[in-house]
């Protein structure tokens, strides 16, 4: 660098000179401009690669309300009949005579006991865990952590051949207990670790005032921490509850009984025999399921773009 | 006391992920079939592995995936995402990095859905819309391409966690830190490579770990755009596992095939000890009464 700058040569007089105000407002203008120029271009580039995103839902919910759809997503023509699965009772397949779908609010309480079993089981569970794995010592504390730890980061996914085999031994296949057994428990040590995040950043002076003023741990725990924890329960909550209801995998493994579908299996179905006759049925079916995980989204969208290392899971 | 809050996590859990793995270690050295009969074959199975004529294909099909996708969009798109929101005011920022969550929280059926529109074969889907703007003839994308299709799929849902993660470690990077840079006279791209990439070494590693179980394991959105087809083009290792064994019922040699994800996954479990910081996770706590 400095043999290089020997070699400017730098006109006499110059040398020394200030730059004046006009320069130094020319300058500051240029990196003005400059600097508008490249938000213009990240924003241009940003519109240019999430448009992959944002058309398909934009196309979604066009064609759910619509006769027709042209150019991707301008719809025309607004009409409800795509709705019609919601009151035509057996809406019957195009093709075949495999069957009949099977009524769709029935499908929707089988989606509702799912994830609603799913929540509660993962709420009572990690809630307990999670207040005594934060507050209290006890003898292997530190390997049960390591092994909930491992947990969090092991696929539960790769289980899911002798899951069937175990699932199928205890009679709980086609049965929405052994699949929100399975969803619950593999989530667990997630919701763990959440709630035990809650639990740690609840002050300590709290919980010692309260025994100082004679109650009991367990007292304590239900009067003073509980109440202080309940953003992580209404987290983990609203998590597992989406977990069993957009579960696809399990349900599509475990439950091969139509009376026992959930929506996945539900709107699967319906692509399978719909695929090239009737877009309008599946985009109002698909975003009918939407509506749950649209809502939590909505809400919680803020939230879940703060997530941090440490609480993440693929 | 111990009992009561512990005791349901740790049966859960031992029910579902311990029991599983050791019933997979079993069934690993059995011929369970279809009809659920099966006797013990000790390692059949493992060497049935090498004389299987799908599984080279199989096993270069993930190799491919696993690499494209990681790099093209979890880790690489991510990143450049994470970069691209965090140089623009934060509010605009935030509305972009919420489009890209989207899929993540779209029911996966959904998101399948609205790629089988989108590379529809017919005149309908949006491609070929789009293709039919420019006079071209429509194109069946999945069986022109379906490396394309598949790693395009999961890409655009695996590019929101590196996003998540690596926005909010480079928002945590010291502001005097890229002033001084600048005052320096660095460019952006500079101050990117020189003083962002530097600082956000760790959480990337991360990402990038933590990415490639998460891919090597999920088959979900594969097997609902494209089945794994046409014929085995598109199955990928753990999409092989669940075609073998729980839609062939090849239960013996499927659950020999997932004995080797479950050994990987929990390896790589046990190295997110040393990833994670775990020292202070474990901090003792601070009333002692029990």
């Amino acid at each position: 660098m400095t043999e290089r700058m020997e070699q400017v040569t730098i006109p006499a007089g110059q040398l020394r000179r200030w730059r004046t105000p006009q320069e130094v407002a020319a300058l500051a203008q240029r990196a003005r401009r400059r600097e508008v120029l490249t938000q213009t271009m990240i924003y241009a580039l940003l519109t240019l690669i999430s448009l992959p995103i944002v058309v398909p839902y934009l196309w979604l919910v066009a064609a759910a309300f619509s006769e027709r759809v042209s150019y991707g997503i301008i719809p025309s023509g607004f009409t409800l009949n795509n709705w019609r699965f919601l009151w035509v009772a057996n809406l019957g397949f195009v093709s075949g005579t495999a069957g009949r779908l099977p009524n769709i609010w029935q499908v929707v309480a089988n989606s509702l006991v799912l994830a609603v079993g799913t929540a509660a089981i993962v709420v009572v569970v990690s809630t307990l865990a999670g207040y005594f794995i934060s507050r209290h010592g006890f003898s292997r504390r530190a390997g049960f952590l390591k092994g909930a730890l491992a947990l969090q980061a092991f696929p539960g996914i790769t289980l899911l051949v002798a899951l069937f085999i175990l699932l199928r031994s205890l009679n709980l296949l086609n049965s929405m207990l052994g699949v929100i057994l399975v969803i619950a428990a593999l989530h667990l040590p997630f919701a763990l670790f959440v709630m035990k995040g809650f639990f740690d950043g609840i002050p300590w002076d709290i919980e010692m005032s309260a025994l100082i003023d004679g109650a009991s741990r367990l007292r304590a725990w239900y009067t003073v921490l509980l109440p202080q924890a309940r953003n992580g329960i209404a987290a983990v909550a609203m998590f597992s509850f989406l977990w069993g209801w957009t579960d696809y995998i399990y349900v599509l493994t475990f439950v091969l009984r139509r009376s026992s579908w959930t929506m996945a299996l539900y709107l699967n179905s319906v692509i399978g025999e719909y695929r090239f006759a009737d877009y309008g049925l599946m985009a109002a079916v698909g975003v009918f399921y939407m509506i749950p995980s649209l809502l939590f989204f909505l809400f919680t969208q803020r939230q879940l773009l703060q997530i941090t290392l440490g609480g993440t899971k693929a | 006391m111990l009992l009561l809050f512990l005791g349901p996590f740790v049966l859960l859990t031992v029910l579902f992920f311990v029991m599983p793995a050791i019933i997979t270690a079993f069934l690993a050295l059995t011929n369970l079939d279809a009809a659920f009969q099966g006797t013990y074959v000790g390692l059949d199975n493992f060497r049935g592995l090498f004389a299987d004529p799908l599984l080279p294909r199989v096993l270069l099909n993930t190799v491919v995936y696993v690499f494209f996708t990681l790099i093209c969009f979890n880790t690489g798109l991510g990143l450049v995402l994470a970069l691209l929101t965090t140089h623009i005011p934060d509010r605009v920022g935030t509305v972009f990095r919420a489009i890209w969550l989207l899929p993540r929280l779209t029911p996966m059926v959904v998101y399948g859905l609205l790629w089988l529109w989108f590379v529809d074969p017919t005149k309908y889907g949006m491609l070929n819309t789009a293709r039919s703007w420019f006079g071209l003839a429509p194109l069946d994308l999945i069986s022109a391409s379906p490396w394309l299709v598949i790693v395009l799929v999961n890409g655009f849902i695996g590019a929101s966690l590196g996003m998540v993660i690596l926005t909010s470690a480079i928002k945590s990077v010291p502001d005097d830190y890229v002033r001084a840079a600048r005052v320096d006279g660095a460019s952006s791209l500079a101050i990117v490579r020189h003083v962002i990439l530097p600082l956000i070494r760790w959480p990337l590693t991360f990402v990038l770990v933590n990415q490639t179980l998460a891919l090597l394991t999920s088959y979900e959105y594969i097997l609902l755009v494209t089945g794994g087809g046409p014929f085995y083009d598109t199955t990928v290792y753990a999409l092989y596992v669940f075609r073998r064994a729980i839609q062939n019922g090849d239960y013996g040699y499927g659950a020999a095939l997932a004995f080797i994800l479950v050994v990987v996954g929990a390896v790589a479990a046990l190295s997110y000890w040393r990833l994670l910081n775990f020292e202070r996770m474990i901090s003792a706590p601070k009333i002692e009464a029990d």
